[in-house]
């Protein structure tokens, strides 16, 4: 591990650490985690990153995501590497794969759509062809997932 | 089946056990009874046709109907909820059908009632009952809906009927002739839907001379007010009108089909010849509305 990364975002103790974010995407991840709760989450943002340029990062002390609840993450930065930290070392390190299903966070872009004029979580199929497609399942228009408007 | 929302959820087995149900229902073999039972016809967008449609189906099996109809409560207007309302209207009804400009809103009413809820036209989205009375008129005139060869004319684009049958047909294995003015052609999603599915289809500017291998020709209505410059529509309009003269070297077993209303996309020339098949189209409506209805209230 650099020096110049641990002075940049703290280590953590216990949790979970959200690596190469694609630059700029942090908030969004917040949101889509839910972690606006109670747990210390430190972010990082605009990193030098050997693997991805710039890169966000984010550290959520005291819990472990799963990585069914990570998944999420990657319709917004597919490159974002899942860690789990316990004592201060890697336990888990894995890629994120594409989720088949979200719930909210996602503002359906068809302004016709139930989900922009009742106070009605969007839901999304996501497909996982390449490119990456989701579809609304109200008003069933298709997106491509790099297109979606997350909610922030 | 529980609700009817969208062609999406049907599998082939139950289009054809629609099909057949309806087929059933026209030559009196089966006589659904829907006394006492009541349908509640939500119409937050008007559409004369299909309600009255709906409304007879219902009568014919001895039901009953109430109907709302108007622009209210699509939107977070003051006053009730659209959850709130729906749930109301569903204690009063056995089955809510419910046309609305807003899309999903079929989908999200059988979300927060019980009922079973038919979705008769959800904006630009999907149009269910549209399409299983068009698959139905299919099967009637052609003995089958396998490996057909359809032509699709008029507004291509914006129009959800063509949309949706084009979808059905091609898990049919149909292939097409998309005939419409150049800006308002097939959406490209859905010919990549289609190239996904191995699906084969051309597309041309003009009905003349492109009708005579085609076993349905499904006419649409171009609305004037697409075209930008009205002097456009002039020029075009001739090209997608169709007349008894383009008719004599059809198929014999050719039939042209239209949602109606009509405007003057068909010329009346075309009524009497035995071609002509968009008025029993209507009628099979009727009888594909029964068959919905008395699958999703269990009584057949
Ligand atoms: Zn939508």
């Amino acid at each position: 591990m650099s020096q110049v990364k641990t002075i940049k975002v703290n280590a953590i103790k216990n949790g979970t650490v959200i690596d190469h974010i694609a630059a700029g995407k942090v908030l969004k991840v917040i949101d889509i985690l839910n972690l606006t709760g109670n747990n210390s989450v430190m972010i990082g943002m605009n990193l030098t990153s050997n693997k991805i340029g710039k890169k966000d990062i984010v550290k959520i002390e005291n819990r472990e995501l799963s990585k069914e609840e990570a998944n999420s993450i990657a319709l917004i930065s597919p490159s974002a590497t899942l860690i789990i930290i316990n004592d201060f070392e890697v336990v888990k390190k894995t890629s994120l794969d594409m989720p088949e299903y979200i719930e909210e966070h996602i503002i359906c872009s068809n302004p016709k759509c139930i989900t922009n004029s009742e106070e009605i979580p969007s839901k999304y199929y996501i497909n996982n062809t390449e490119p990456a497609t989701a579809r609304c399942l109200y008003c069933e228009k298709k997106y491509l997932v790099e297109d979606l408007k997350i909610k922030i | 089946m529980k609700n009817l929302i969208s062609m999406r959820d049907l599998s082939k087995e139950d289009i054809m056990r629609l099909m057949d149900t309806a087929a059933k229902i026209e030559k009196g073999e089966i006589i659904p009874n829907m006394q006492r039972k009541l349908a509640a016809l939500l119409f937050f967008e008007p559409s004369t046709r299909t309600m009255f449609s709906f409304d007879t189906a219902m009568k014919r099996m001895n039901g009953d109907t109430i109907i709302m109809s108007g622009t209210k409560n699509t939107s977070a207007k003051k006053g009730e909820t659209f959850a709130d309302t729906l749930q109301t209207i569903a204690q009063y009804s056995d089955i809510i059908i419910m046309r609305s400009p807003i899309e999903g809103a079929a989908r999200y009413a059988a979300e927060v009632v019980d009922l079973p809820v038919v979705n008769a036209g959800d904006g630009a989205n999907q149009h269910p009952t549209q399409a299983l009375l068009d698959l139905y008129s299919i099967i009637k005139t052609q003995g089958k809906l396998e490996n057909l060869k359809i032509g699709l004319a008029g507004d291509l684009r914006f129009g959800r009927t063509v949309h949706s049958l084009a979808q059905a047909m091609a898990v049919f294995g149909a292939e097409f002739k998309f005939i419409s003015p150049s800006f308002l052609q097939m959406p490209d999603y859905l010919k990549d839907d289609l190239i996904e599915q191995n699906i084969k289809f051309e597309e041309f500017k003009d009905i003349e001379g492109n009708i005579d291998d085609l076993d349905i020709l499904y006419v649409t209505r171009i609305q004037k007010e697409r075209f930008a410059d009205p002097e456009d529509y002039e020029r075009v309009k001739g090209s997608y009108v169709l007349n008894k003269a383009m008719l004599e070297n059809v198929k014999e077993n050719f039939k042209v089909l239209h949602p109606l209303p009509r405007v003057d996309e068909i010329h009346i020339d075309v009524d009497d010849t035995k071609f002509a098949y968009y008025f029993p189209q209507a009628k099979n409506g009727v009888y594909t509305r029964q068959a919905i209805i008395s699958i999703l209230l269990g009584e057949v």
